[in-house]
């Protein structure tokens, strides 16, 4: 059945604006309630970016604690003082609210933002028309997704304004911290002093200690930032669920006729292994927040031990519990969510080098078989984040083993994206820039995970900055460095328009120095051993050890790291500000400004409800780029024949 | 703008979309509850010795809840069958069914199984205390017979013993609630005085050594339990009482969920599926199809996995 041909009202204009009352679903039906994978795609996308942008903020208020320790923060200090009563007293940092900015930075970055921004905005937009489809299997399941993470996202800022502020036991939420923080009668005071009680509600018992302690907490006892954030996570997790089975569907079922396996775009595969992986990696973690909810609101002890003691009270549950059934069932979904990270912004950069080399990516099959090895073996490598937890050195073995030979696809992918440069007739566009500068940046961050990868050497460097310099490489110049070429590159699809070339330039430049300034300290800090998760940054640790190593300062870093971060800010102005500017005064741009291969360029510019104009087949591979004696030096996939050049070969499957 | 394969089979994999999307979703169940479940193991691999309740559960109701998903489960079947042989009659009538055996499920669950729990009562006794409640344990014989030791007493709370303002006083308790109620006035629990269950009303008899089938009655002998002697937990079997009814509460309160929720569809598509009948009566039939799908997934958790590990283990 082939229904690839949209109604044709609009072709004689660019916009969405439909003129016919009877397709006309008025504003809310068209932009907010929509069921169209585009407009979806861009809801996605502008709130990742939020998120993202609200993400950083959070990091460059940590960055002033890192530098200048109990410091006052001039004139923003005052204005967060008010906003956020009891979190920065006098406009100093507490040690409370560093932790909640650690644990929201991390959380929001992660989960509001690369996942959304790379799988569900990305993905949605350009899918489904790279297979040639009209739309998702499930569109309304699509705008039921998309609502979920709005509301999980919006739960998670919520908490922030909530007694006691944000959650603060880290993006992992390491049980028992995380089972007993912010509950009422164990908030612990900080700099705060005596609180006021609030009687706590007693619900199926929950933990005893304001009558041990004579005084509760201002925290509320469901209403706390920690419990929000389990809430905020299982819509988050639920919009995931809901997403990957679209998307899986829609690969599966509705390609185009012709479109085979082999002749998808490497982007689609990419996205149809990471949607595989939040489909089977998420449940576990849903699992696991539910059982943490249970212990917050229902007083168990699922990863509660025996014997625990807060603040010097033994606290009243039945023990009996795990804090590392948490962990393992965390890592499990935390593993396989740094590839879901990394492998959209694989599938884009593969897009984007393919395009720009004007030359077929070298290696395909390989890297087609190294995403499925990739993410076989994603699941089965997630206790290398707990060797410090008295594994056995059986267990600890098989993880070391099985952490080792998962660099293998990885170096498969990113060699072959390196080799595909090869004899290209570079064009460096914006999105080439990206696209180029991720395989280094990517190269380091997978380079120094490898020594983490051993027991004995993660032994020394766990919980140190080396980690965070370590995965920040990965995501940071990284994966968002792939997601901004994909910005760049698809802006023109969506819009119509072209980014501005200067200020993008500026926004590259500025942004590759800054963050090798920011991040590649961090891997040096560690490697002399200072601690992550220190609100005060590491004041108190040149009074234990030898900060120097090579003979250069450690500590002493943090000031040029956090201008670093504050400079790197600064450099995202000029990408906001052109975000906003070009949608109405950027170059017009036809169908196929890159002069591109595939089926997205194949279809206006922005493509109408139904997103083809006729009828789609496709007869070739995604990267037909200068065939041999073909008139032009690309050949979409939907032209049947080439004139000039030598006829395809039928496909093998 | 149709999407092609919403009814029809795509050729190539021999699904239409939503079968597809329901058996993905379907995965991403197992390895929900998979999750819980290895929770399960985990937390009874590590518990002590005799920390691990055995007869908690009510086993005939439990079986014959059983059997009520096992009939669901055929009725839509047949629900399903009559919408491709268009006998739109019988499909109103075993989905009906259906719905029926799905409510009563809930019901026997949330006004049996689980308030016979919460009316009874647990104590954790401390190590270095058992000795004092010996004729209750009976934990010499079974130390001879090399079984663990007994370290809870369960029964019906009768009365507490409430300290307040320096006076003792015995007080009657119809439900937890009013303990809860004297803790909040000001009043500290020294003593509980359970009419205990049988095992303890008569611990060396060995028919006791295992755990019964039948949910276990408090007999007529009251068992006074000094406060200080208490370990952890005294209270009702609420899912804070022990790591057992934890993941017991959470686990089948979780497949509860999931049994509300295929009730909601069922009775969607019970109460307005005429219109897409009438309109499309192979995408109703085919809706009907990937709910019970769904509903199988349910049913099969059930069996297979939440009665088996509870009930009968």
């Amino acid at each position: 059945m082939d229904t690839t041909i949209a109604h044709s009202h609009d072709e004689h204009h660019h916009d969405d604006h439909h003129g016919h009352d009877h397709h006309d679903p008025g504003f809310w039906r068209k932009y907010v309630f929509s069921t169209d994978h585009k407009t979806i795609g861009i809801q996605y996308g502008l709130s990742s970016l939020t998120f993202l942008f609200l993400g950083f903020c959070m990091m460059m208020l940590m960055r002033w604690q890192l530098a200048f320790p109990g410091k006052r923060l001039p004139v923003l200090g005052d204005l967060l003082a008010n906003l956020f009563p009891g979190q920065m007293p006098g406009g100093i940092m507490s040690p409370d609210f560093y932790n909640s900015l650690g644990a929201m930075h991390g959380t929001i970055m992660v989960f509001l933002g690369i996942v959304p921004l790379g799988f569900a905005a990305f993905g949605n937009y350009v899918m489904p028309l790279q297979i040639g489809a009209v739309d998702m299997t499930f569109p309304r399941l699509n705008m039921a997704s998309f609502w979920s993470f709005f509301a999980g996202g919006m739960l998670m800022m919520l908490s922030f304004f909530l007694p006691g502020g944000a959650a603060k036991s880290g993006w992992t939420s390491y049980s028992p911290l995380a089972s007993t923080a912010d509950q009422a009668g164990l908030h612990i005071p900080g700099f705060l002093g005596k609180i006021e009680h609030i009687p706590h509600l007693h619900i199926f018992g929950s933990i005893y200690l304001d009558d041990v302690f004579g005084a509760g907490a201002q925290v509320l006892p469901f209403f706390n930032g920690q419990t929000l954030w389990l809430l905020g996570m299982i819509l988050l997790i639920i919009s995931s669920l809901l997403g990957s089975v679209n998307f899986i569907a829609t690969i599966v079922q509705l390609r185009a006729p012709g479109m085979t396996w082999m002749r998808l775009p490497f982007f689609v595969w990419a996205q149809l292994i990471t949607a595989f992986l939040l489909l089977l990696a998420f449940p576990p973690l849903e699992a696991a927040g539910l059982m943490q909810f249970m212990d917050r609101v229902f007083g168990t002890s699922f990863f509660l031990p025996s014997g625990l003691v807060v603040q010097n009270v033994p606290v009243h549950i039945s023990g009996g519990g795990s804090p590392l059934l948490w962990q393992h069932l965390f890592w499990f979904l935390g593993h396989p969510e740094v590839y879901i990270m990394i492998l959209p912004g694989i599938g884009i950069v593969a897009e984007v080098v393919a395009n720009n080399t004007r030359k077929p990516l070298w290696g395909y099959k390989a890297m087609v078989g190294g995403i499925f090895v990739l993410g076989f073996l994603s699941f089965i490598v997630w206790a290398h984040h707990m060797y410090l937890t008295g594994m056995g050195s059986a267990v600890s073995a098989f993880f070391q083993a099985t952490t080792i030979i998962i660099s293998i696809p990885s170096v498969i992918l990113l060699a072959s994206l390196l080799i595909s440069l090869w004899g290209g007739a570079i064009r460096f566009t914006l999105p080439m820039m990206f696209a180029t500068a991720f395989m280094p940046m990517f190269g380091i961050g997978g380079l120094t995970g490898i020594p983490l990868a051993f027991n004995a050497i993660d032994l020394y460097l766990h919980d140190t900055y080396y980690i965070i310099g370590h995965f920040h490489y990965v995501v940071a110049p990284g994966a968002l460095f792939s997601l901004f070429a994909g910005v760049y590159h698809w802006y023109p699809k969506a819009t119509g328009r072209m980014l501005n070339v200067f200020w993008g330039r500026v926004h590259f430049w500025g942004s590759l120095v800054c963050l090798n300034a920011l991040f590649f300290p961090m891997l040096l800090q560690g490697m002399i051993g200072m601690h992550r998760r220190w609100y005060d940054g590491g004041l108190s640790y040149p009074l234990t050890s030898n900060q120097h190593v090579m003979g250069l300062p450690g500590i002493e870093w943090n000031l040029e790291m956090s201008i670093a971060a504050w400079v790197l800010g600064l450099f995202q102005i000029p990408f906001i500000i052109n975000f906003s500017w070009s949608m109405t005064h950027g170059e017009k741009v036809g169908t196929n400004p890159w002069d591109a291969t595939t089926l997205d360029w194949d279809t206006p510019s922005p493509p109408p409800h139904g997103n083809f104009t006729k009828p789609i087949t496709v007869y070739r591979g995604p990267y037909e780029y200068s065939v041999p004696g073909a008139e032009k030096d690309f050949t979409p996939q939907s032209e049947p024949e080439v004139p000039g050049a030598a006829p395809v070969p039928a496909p093998a499957h | 703008m149709e999407i092609p394969y919403e009814v029809s089979a795509r050729p190539d994999t021999g699904l239409y979309n939503a079968k597809f999307g329901m058996w993905l979703f379907l995965a991403s169940e197992v390895m929900l509850f998979g999750g819980l479940f290895s929770g399960y193991i985990f937390l009874r691999l590590g518990a002590d010795p005799g920390y691990w309740p055995h007869g908690l559960l009510n086993v005939p109701v439990g079986t014959f809840n059983t059997i009520i998903l096992v009939i669901s489960s055929m009725t839509v079947v047949v629900a399903w069958a009559a919408l491709k042989l268009r006998q739109w009659g019988k499909y109103k009538l075993y989905m009906a069914i259906t719905i029926l055996l799905s409510i009563l499920f809930l019901i026997i669950k949330l006004t049996v199984e689980w308030p016979q729990k919460f009316e009874h009562f647990g104590v954790f006794i401390k190590p270095e205390s058992a000795a004092k409640y010996e004729q209750y344990f009976g934990n010499e014989r079974l130390a001879k017979v090399g079984l663990p030791p007994r370290h809870e007493i369960t029964g019906h709370l009768h009365e507490v013993e409430a300290l307040k303002d320096g006076k003792t006083e015995e007080v009657k308790i119809e439900s937890w609630s009013e303990v809860t109620k004297l803790e909040a006035e000001g009043s500290k629990i020294v003593g509980y005085k359970v009419a205990v269950d049988p095992t303890y009303a008569d611990p060396n008899n060995p028919v006791h050594d295992h755990p019964s089938f039948l949910y276990p009655k408090p007999t007529e002998k009251i068992a006074t339990i000094e406060a200080a002697d208490v370990d952890t937990i005294a209270g009702p079997f609420y899912p804070s009482h022990s790591p057992y009814l934890a993941v017991y509460f959470t686990i089948t309160g979780l497949h509860g969920l999931h049994v509300l929720g295929g009730i909601v569809v069922f009775s969607y598509f019970w109460l307005f599926g005429h219109k897409l009948y009438r309109k499309n009566p192979e995408h109703m039939a085919n809706r009907v199809e990937v709910a019970g799908l769904y509903w199988h997934f349910v049913d099969l958790l059930w069996i297979m996995v939440v009665f088996p590990v509870f009930y009968l283990f």
